[in-house]
């Protein structure tokens, strides 16, 4: 199965229009703005609040141009062409209104550059930059404001909040989660959730698209650096990294290198360099999440069919989505654990005996395209024999600081190979990074594992196709399997609900909270450079292109194939859903309510425990 | 009230015939010499009167003839706004028409024994001219109402706002009726309205007409009409008093819009502090309803239109139509980028037909009386009548409506009185926040929506502040930009932040930190608010500055080179002294004194007051016996 575009991005709007800009006429598909014809004629207008199709309000009104017959300027971002529309993108009067309100914007902002974050890679310091901005005019009253960050996963600044409301348009219309509104006005209007509460007392499904959407460090997420160097350079500490598969595809951006190299080895290479212990691939487990996970499909499809649909579970976001908005699903939910808690879990357990390592010096890392996984990780259930899973969880973003401050010339380091036991993997377990990847994974075994025959590429049938939801019928055996693949946990309520209202039937659903999967994480690298400041979905395909492209060269290809997945089963778990299986590698859900600042919210645990 | 639900033009026609019967001895011209054995009374009911008591003048009315045994030679009516609002609460008796003013509870029983028993005016509740020093006895002799043309208010002080029959009488709903009944074309009431040079009344003058055809252009699923009676501008009723005088005149309009543009849904979203309005709305709608004007088959024309009631909380920035609307569908009010205009895109994205209350008040009378009647009043630019809130430093505050095209002149010194006090005029705010000041020597200035614009100012919805000498043009600005950005949504950069940091200059230029660069600064950042601003609130935001920098700019460089305050407002660069010799130690200075700034030892003058101290609250100036306390 390849990666499918959805066809709404394909479609071509075939009519077009002549406008005039800066004197020049052009020829331009009728029906987009004058940001986006300005950007098909090499003109880049600046622009801070627009994401295309997600935040068109133009608000920040950076992006302003002159528009003849119009009293005053315009949002380039929101104003729509028309047939004759004479458009000065270059005028005194554009930049300097331009200027003014990024000057404005630089005015209420806490401007501590340097030891922000985001320096080097922040929208607002580009486009001060750009338009040349040498001095702030203006003085006077801004947010000083404390961090709120009593979660562990992401944190948020105000006083760095340039009010784009872009979390909110991500959070609201792909996310549906609606955590962020505007409070107040004036000065003192504030993008929060109600009532200026803590992600962690609202819906918030920690998936961090509102991370990636915004253009300063207003939200980050919360960096846990500091304690993994520590764990480091502790003598007494085994200290193994685990590397989520979709990052083998993203950890070389920061560094410069194409959106889509393939870099596992440099990795690799990189972490054992910093200093970790041991270098283990996600992967490993993952291809172990897909056997459990596809032997409780057969097991429900053949004996408990009233226990379907079966709903994956290796997205923490998605998890925390379903116990916030679908309580009644959560039976639906595969009880698997998501890779990384596996490998955590059989880090501490089968590998520190198989070792002779003690599992309390045992200090397991994870490096995921994911701020949820930071929340996942400090669940408290997510023990096994008494010993945390995984203890940290470092996004791509962290890593390339360390990678940085270590100076390692990442496009440059040789290829290394991950260390055993959890060094081989399946191609199944490595496309686990993209939408529609677990779902195939999780087809190849499910073939197998019903009808004993090898099946080389499963194809399905895709009936119905909508940005971010698919749904389709796929024939194993004797069985159909009505299936649904969805991106953006909008469209995991979109499925449910017809679900729910009988329109749609569903008998597996793979949903990954991110709109892309785990490539278009809330914990991937930010593309807010210079360089790289075109941010649309588009660069959550490319990632996700090569994802399979590689898959499509592995020689395993299938789960149940890898000779890991076998020894670990003959060494410990036996076989799927055994009870070690079950003691270790699975977990369960708590309903948690839309208004869960009203209850009382279990503690986290771990580096994030609150006392 | 026993409403039936009319069915056909000649029913309302006989309902008017028979109630214009009742109230006919308040229009009619009746012969003094006769005598008289029925009077009507009309209470001003509007909020200005009843905050002067005069509900409570009603009821002791009420119970006074009840106890007299009047009832059947006088009635009592509550009435809408007369607009003279500075001699409130105001009493007409009909049907002599005589104007009384300022009639407080006492006054009852005079005007019961005189007037109604006995026939005589009571002379000392009487408007006395301030040119003549005559007793002014009724309505049209009173100076306030020479020059003005009452159109929208035409209703406000002769009918009961709360009796739908009584609006039917003036001829009310005829409008509504002939168009239903001889299935007027839409696009023939548009072009009499077009023709009527009629434009809209809440600030941006847009002709309605047009606005009516684009509206009426677009297609929908279900399309609305939406009356904009958010009016936010500060001192400014206009709005108000129409709902509260006359609410049936815009339901009418209402409805007419409804149906030239097929819709079938309207809302007026009105301002929560605005109860009595809210009120009597309400009664209207509900009246309305039961005479089956709103609702299913109006009129049996199988035209169906419904009218519901929002209330806002309060933001100024609702009045602006996108914002409105989406306060209407229960979000955040906001405004959103236009195009798509609401005509094409509004209510629930469907085309809505968005226009202020004054202008729909103007609507049915201009169909009835014809386009050319209305398009006789005014200017060449501005047709009809505007009306105005006269606020500030003028004699005769209150609510007047003019012919486009009166000057500034006949407003303050024949409507208005003239300066309070005597003083001297020195500027002219209109437009509200939105507007401009306008200095004294413009006075001669003919206002229309075009003169206001090329003098710096706008016409606005209507609000009329007059300013003397002992008014700062600079606290003047302060005052709008404090408003602009504290009810600024937020939404964009040059607002949000814009209007505050033009808050800040002027607060440092007032305070005395100001540099002359700052007016340069000042300047640039008005221009660039006003160019770059989302909506309508952001980009006239600045115009107060702006148009005090172009005519009051002595000022601002009194302020920041000087370091002093020409009108002697700005606390920043007074003091408030003691005169040494006037002092006579008493110590009741010291003793007021919320900071303790003052000291002195008692019987031995002169007390002192600490500059660094003192926050120049002013508190101990009146105290003083011997007026030696003054600001400097």
């Amino acid at each position: 199965m390849e990666n499918i575009r959805e066809q709404e991005e394909h479609k071509i709007v075939e009519e077009k229009i002549t406008i005039t800009i800066d004197g020049r006429d052009y020829k331009v598909p009728k029906g987009i703005c004058v940001l986006e014809a300005a950007q098909m004629v090499n003109i880049e207008i600046p622009n801070l609040c627009y994401l295309k199709d997600i935040n068109e309000v133009g608000t920040c009104r950076v992006c302003v141009v002159e528009i003849e017959g119009s009293r005053t300027l315009q949002a380039a971002c929101v104003y729509p062409v028309r047939e004759g529309l004479n458009i000065r993108t270059n005028t005194a009067r554009v930049r300097r209104a331009r200027k003014t309100a990024v000057k404005l914007l630089l005015s209420e902002h806490h401007r501590e550059c340097t030891t922000c974050k985001r320096n080097l890679n922040c929208e607002l310091q580009n486009v001060a930059d750009n338009l040349g901005i040498r001095n702030i005019p203006f003085t006077g009253e801004r947010k000083d404001d404390m961090f709120y960050d009593n979660n562990p996963a992401i944190e948020r600044d105000y006083n760095k909040c340039i009010n784009c409301r872009r979390c909110m348009a991500i959070c609201n219309k792909i996310q549906e989660c609606y955590v962020y509104s505007p409070l107040n006005r004036g000065l003192n209007t504030l993008i929060s959730p109600a009532f200026k509460k803590d992600l962690n007392e609202v819906t918030c499904i920690t998936c961090g698209q509102c991370v990636i959407a915004c253009p300063t460090a207003s939200l980050t997420e919360k960096e846990h650096i500091q304690e993994v160097w520590n764990a480091i350079s502790d003598p007494d500490k085994h200290v193994v990294v685990q590397t989520a598969p979709s990052i083998q595809v993203t950890m070389g951006e920061p560094f410069g290198m194409p959106i889509g190299s393939f870099v596992a080895g440099k990795l690799v290479a990189a972490l054992k360099r910093i200093g970790f212990d041991r270098v283990f691939a996600t992967d490993v487990t993952a291809d172990l999440t897909i056997m459990e996970e596809t032997s409780e499909l057969i097991e429900r499809l053949l004996h408990f069919p009233e226990k379907l649909p079966l709903l994956s579970s290796c997205c923490p976001g998605w998890v925390k989505f379903a116990e916030h908005f679908y309580p009644e699903f959560l039976p639906h939910l595969s009880t698997t654990k998501s890779p990384h808690e596996m490998c955590g879990a059989l880090s501490k357990t089968w590998y520190a005996k198989k070792y002779g390592i003690d599992p309390g010096k045992i200090v397991n890392v994870g490096i995921m395209p994911c701020t949820a996984k930071k929340y996942e990780a400090a669940r408290p259930e997510m023990e096994s024999d008494g010993y945390r899973n995984v203890d940290y969880i470092l996004t791509t973003r962290e890593l390339s600081r360390m990678i940085r401050e270590v100076g390692l010339d990442f496009p440059n380091l040789p290829d290394e190979e991950y260390d055993e036991p959890f060094d081989q993997y399946s191609g199944a377990g490595m496309i686990f990074g993209a939408t529609g990847g677990l779902f195939e994974a999780v087809l190849r075994t499910a073939h197998k594992l019903l009808t004993g025959e090898e099946m080389p590429v499963p194809g399905y049938e895709d009936n119905h196709v909508e940005s971010g939801l698919k749904f389709g019928k796929v024939t194993l055996a004797d069985k159909t399997l009505r299936i649904a693949i969805a991106h953006g946990t909008g469209n995991a309520k979109k499925a449910l609900e017809r679900f729910k209202n009988g329109e749609q039937k569903i008998d597996y659903m793979e949903v990954m909270a991110c709109p892309g999967g785990c490539v278009g994480g809330g914990g991937q690298p930010i593309l807010g450079s210079r360089d790289h400041k075109y941010i649309s979905l588009d660069y959550r395909h490319n990632r996700a292109d090569a994802l399979f492209n590689i898959e499509r060269g592995k020689k395993i290809r299938r789960s149940h194939e890898n000779p890991r997945i076998k020894q670990i089963y003959e060494e410990f778990l036996g076989e799927p859903l055994s009870a070690i299986s079950k003691k270790y590698l699975h977990t369960s859900y708590i309903p948690r309510g839309q208004h869960p600042y009203l209850e009382q919210e279990p503690l986290y645990k771990g580096y994030n425990e609150i006392n | 009230m026993n409403l039936q639900p009319l069915r056909t033009k000649e029913d309302l026609q006989q309902l008017r015939d028979k109630t214009y019967e009742t109230i006919s001895l308040r229009i009619k011209d009746t012969n003094v010499e006769k005598e008289i054995n029925k009077y009507h009374i009309l209470i001003c009911a509007g909020t200005g009167c009843t905050s002067s008591q005069s509900h409570k003048v009603r009821k002791k009315f009420e119970e006074e003839t009840r106890k007299r045994k009047l009832t059947d030679k006088v009635k009592f009516f509550k009435t809408g706004c007369f607009g003279f609002c500075k001699l409130g609460p105001i009493i007409v008796v009909h049907p002599d028409k005589t104007f009384y003013t300022k009639v407080k509870l006492e006054n009852v029983d005079e005007i019961i024994d005189q007037h109604i028993e006995k026939g005589q005016v009571v002379e000392k509740l009487l408007y006395k001219s301030l040119k003549t020093n005559e007793l002014q006895k009724t309505m049209n002799d009173v100076d306030f109402f020479h020059g003005q043309n009452r159109i929208a208010l035409r209703n406000c002080g002769v009918i009961n706002p709360e009796d739908i029959n009584e609006y039917i009488a003036m001829d009310g709903y005829q409008a509504l009726a002939e168009i239903l009944t001889k299935k007027i074309a839409p696009k023939d009431i548009i072009e009499t309205i077009k023709k009527s040079g009629l434009r809209g009344r809440g600030g941006g003058g847009f002709p309605t007409g047009k606005k009516w055809e684009i509206a009426a252009s677009y297609e929908g699923d279900k399309k609305f009409v939406l009356c904009n009676a958010d009016e936010g501008d500060p001192g400014a009723f206009m709005d108000r008093s129409i709902l509260e005088g006359d609410p049936h005149s815009v339901i009418e309009a209402m409805i007419i819009a409804g149906y030239c543009i097929n819709a079938h849904q309207g809302y007026i979203y009105v301002r929560a502090e605005y109860p009595i309005a809210v009120e009597r709305l309400e009664i209207a709608i509900d009246q309305a309803k039961k005479a089956g004007l709103l609702g299913n088959n109006i009129l049996d024309s199988a035209f169906n239109f419904d009218l519901d009631i929002r209330l806002g909380a309060g933001a100024f920035v609702c009045g602006e139509e996108t914002a409105l609307i989406k306060s209407v569908m229960g979000f955040r009010g906001e405004p959103n980028p236009r195009p798509p205009y609401p005509a094409e895109a509004g209510l629930w994205e469907q085309p809505t037909l968005n226009n202020n209350v004054e202008t729909f008040a103007n609507i049915p009378i201009i169909l009835r009386k014809g386009p050319e009647w209305y398009s006789s009043i005014g200017t060449d630019d501005s047709k009809g009548t505007k009306v105005f809130a006269l606020a500030g430093q003028i004699t005769n505050t209150g609510l007047i409506e003019v012919p486009m095209g009166t000057t500034l002149r006949t407003i303050i010194y024949e409507i208005g009185g003239g300066i309070s006090d005597g003083n001297e005029l020195k500027a002219i705010q209109t437009g509200g926040p939105s507007g401009g000041c306008i200095p004294a020597d413009l006075i001669d200035t003919e206002i229309d929506f075009k003169s206001l614009t090329d003098i710096g100012s706008m016409m606005g919805s209507g609000g009329m502040i007059v300013m003397d000498q002992s008014d700062c043009m600079i606290d003047i600005c302060r005052f709008y930009l404090d408003f602009a950005q504290d009810e600024s949504c937020g939404k964009c950069t040059p607002c949000r932040v814009g209007t505050k940091r033009l808050l800040e200059i002027l607060k440092n230029i007032s305070n005395g930190n100001g540099e002359m660069e700052d007016l340069e600064t000042l300047e640039k950042l008005c221009h660039d608010i006003k160019d770059a601003s989302l909506c309508g609130l952001g980009q006239t935001a600045p115009n107060p500055i702006l148009s005090t920098l172009k005519y009051f700019r002595d000022e601002y460089i009194a302020h920041i080179k000087e370091k002093r305050c020409p009108a002697g407002v700005c606390n920043g660069l007074l003091q408030v002294v003691i005169s040494d010799e006037k002092c006579v130690a008493c110590g009741i200075c010291a003793r007021v004194c919320p900071v303790n700034a003052i000291t002195g030892e008692n019987k031995k003058p002169p007390f002192h007051i600490h500059q660094d101290v003192c926050i120049k609250c002013g508190a101990c100036i009146p105290k003083c016996p011997v007026d030696a306390i003054y600001k400097r």
